[in-house]
């Protein structure tokens, strides 16, 4: 039970940075800072050098080593934080000159933090929208196999039981790189969700067939049949809504999967194109070993994919594990 | 049990057949093909048409099928255009590498998983089945993806182990050669192995719970055969089907996970070939990937159809 609650602690973080993202990042998910190429994060101050204290401030990175792009805290003056200004919760006073990197930069000099939150929002909204998509698919192929019975019946869960056997991420894979390889990020999202949903369905059809065969057979659908109700009016209105909670665990399940299958397809290049913020897009920038060694930073999409999966799997905890993937 | 396991094994031919014609049909329908993605857009046309007619890219698909499938039922795979070798010649290397790391990643994470769940499931207090619970959850949000990037990173930083690649390969395999190749190995191994493990782990755990509240369990304990004993033969036996049915979804799993350690570690497997070839186009070496990889799958799903049959003869009817 403790566990399930800080399950639910962990997402709602994460869906409430998503959400704000707007306000909570100090910059936007392109803002670049050409003097800052991987800086290190800067971390708030509350004493100076004398010793006296402040409101949390923050110090300039100067950069000591060019090319290994090493920087040095400028000790002498501190750049104080804003609270809630310009529709931000907090930023640094000088926002071009020396921002404020809670994360440190990739790369680019883009904030990673302010990255992280707007990613959150592409990775979350791109695994929610599929497995919406593949509740849907799912439901109507396990509900039509399981309504219909006979040879519809075999036919839709062979199909399905082929689909689970293969690896997913290679279905993905393939699928998703015989389509143009440069595509626009909207169209990339789309692309993917219906990817993910294709692959994500046959988890969900295998389940809910079972549960309308078995629902079927009970009094309550044999009576709404008796009265007259059509085939639909039985499915969509009596048996269907008897899925939902395997249904609700198995989104659950899935969404990771998706969050993970994002990352993957992005890492190796055939995600999202580059200036848009994901997870897996920030992933690829750091895919450079020197990079992820000395600018260990650049890993905290990794962390944050950690934080949100280990949230949804406390959430569904000791309910199906055997369904991992 | 002859009948289902020649059911079994009929289901693992056609899988085979399926998963390669439809990745040979997949990239057909892909728009582009080998000679646009090579040649670029500003090659002549005589010159694209050239290189498709030297590679039959100019005939109808079910004209390439037929000529591919006749070909491959004597284990002729075509000609990889981008490597222009044999795929034949490509493929069992790739594919030995990649079987190296998935075979070792499942024996490490059975030999840990299953002991540690049987721990777990046969204790429900302790300080032990604690923290293997604990970190079994925390491996579990944690996918291939995620372990090799941080063991890469922890690799990357001590200096203890070689950061990608596979060292010379697995063609010699003398001596010093073997012990390059295994400190190649426990980095992209363990990011595999880990996540598995525990998964074994939560599903043993589960498994001997549920066992052990068993009225036979109860029945040996009052006959005074000893706990270990208990735990350890009686109970396990029974509390083995769960795990074994789940090794044929595993192979997958396993496929899907080693694809993102490869990419990360560099380790040459199927999993960069095969990208490599869809991204090119490279039909015949695309079907080739996806042959070599669904035979992965038809063996594991055929020897846990076996080992399943073994466990529990139920499932064989």
């Amino acid at each position: 039970m403790m566990g399930r609650r800080i399950g639910i602690v962990l997402v709602a973080l994460w869906c409430v940075g998503a959400l704000g993202a707007a306000s909570f990042a100090p910059h936007t998910a392109s803002d670049h800072f050409d003097g800052l190429l991987n800086a290190p994060p800067t971390l708030p101050h509350v004493r100076d050098e004398a010793g006296a204290w402040h409101a949390p401030f923050i110090y300039r990175w100067r950069l000591v080593d060019q090319l290994e792009q090493r920087y040095q805290e400028d000790r002498t003056t501190g750049v104080p934080l804003r609270w809630l200004r310009g529709g931000h919760v907090v930023e640094g006073n000088d926002q071009a000159g020396s921002p404020l990197l809670l994360l440190g930069a990739d790369g680019f000099g883009r904030d990673v933090f302010s990255r992280l939150l707007f990613g959150a929002r592409t990775s979350l909204t791109l695994s929610i929208a599929a497995a919406f998509g593949a509740m849907m698919l799912g439901g109507a192929i396990g509900g039509i196999a399981g309504y219909a019975g006979g040879l519809t019946d075999d036919l839709l869960m062979r199909a399905s039981d082929f689909i689970i056997v293969l690896p997913a991420m290679y279905v993905a894979l393939a699928l998703r790189s015989i389509l143009p390889l440069v595509l626009e990020p909207r169209i990339v999202f789309v692309l993917l969700a219906i990817i993910f949903a294709v692959v994500g369905a046959p988890f969900i059809s295998r389940g809910v067939r079972a549960i309308v065969r078995s629902e079927g057979r009970l009094e309550y659908a044999v009576a709404a049949a008796s009265l007259g109700a059509g085939h639909w009016r039985v499915l969509g209105r009596h048996l269907l809504p008897a899925t939902r909670g395997f249904i609700a665990v198995e989104m659950t399940m899935l969404i990771p999967a998706f969050i993970v299958a994002e990352a993957t397809l992005s890492y190796v290049g055939l995600g999202f194109p580059e200036p848009i913020a994901s997870w897996g897009t920030m992933l690829r920038d750091a895919s450079d070993v020197r990079a992820f060694a000395d600018f260990p930073w650049l890993l905290s999409p990794a962390a944050a994919m950690f934080v949100l999966v280990l949230g949804l799997n406390l959430i569904v905890q000791d309910r199906r594990p055997e369904d991992w993937h | 049990m002859l009948a289902y396991l020649a059911r079994r094994f009929l289901f693992a031919l056609f899988l085979v057949f399926a998963v390669s014609s439809a990745s040979l049909l997949l990239v057909r329908m892909a728009p582009g093909d080998y000679a646009t993605e090579s040649l670029g857009i500003t090659a002549r046309a005589a010159t694209m048409e050239q290189t498709r007619r030297l590679y039959g890219l100019d005939r109808s698909f079910a004209q390439q099928y037929g000529h591919w499938l006749a070909r491959a039922a004597h284990f002729d795979f075509g000609r990889s255009m981008a490597y222009d070798r044999p795929v034949a010649d490509l493929i069992p290397e790739r594919a030995a590498n990649t079987a190296i790391l998935a075979v070792t990643a499942l024996f490490a994470a059975t030999a840990l998983g299953i002991p540690l769940g049987i721990i777990t499931g046969s204790r429900r207090t302790g300080l032990l089945p604690a923290v293997i619970r604990t970190v079994s959850i925390t491996l579990l949000s944690m996918p291939p993806l995620l372990t090799s990037l941080f063991l890469v990173f922890f690799a990357a930083r001590t200096g203890w182990l070689p950061l990608g690649g596979m060292g010379g390969g697995a063609a010699d395999v003398t001596g010093g050669a073997l012990v390059d190749l295994v400190r190649h190995l426990i980095v992209p191994a363990a990011a595999l192995a880990m996540p598995l493990a525990a998964m074994f782990e939560r599903l043993q755990s589960q498994a001997m719970a549920e066992t052990i509240g068993q009225p036979f369990v109860l029945a040996a304990t009052a006959r005074g055969v000893p706990r270990l004993r208990v735990v350890w033969r009686g109970a396990l036996k029974a509390a083995l089907r769960p795990v074994t049915s789940i090794y044929g979804l595993v192979v997958g799993t396993l496929l899907s996970g080693s694809f993102a350690v490869e990419m990360i570690t560099s380790w040459p497997g199927l999993g960069r070939l095969m990208l490599d070839a869809l991204r090119a186009r490279d039909v015949y070496l695309v079907a080739g990937c996806a042959a070599a990889g669904s035979v992965f799958l038809a063996a594991g799903t055929l020897l846990s159809d076996a080992a399943l049959a073994f466990v529990d003869p139920r499932a064989a009817e």
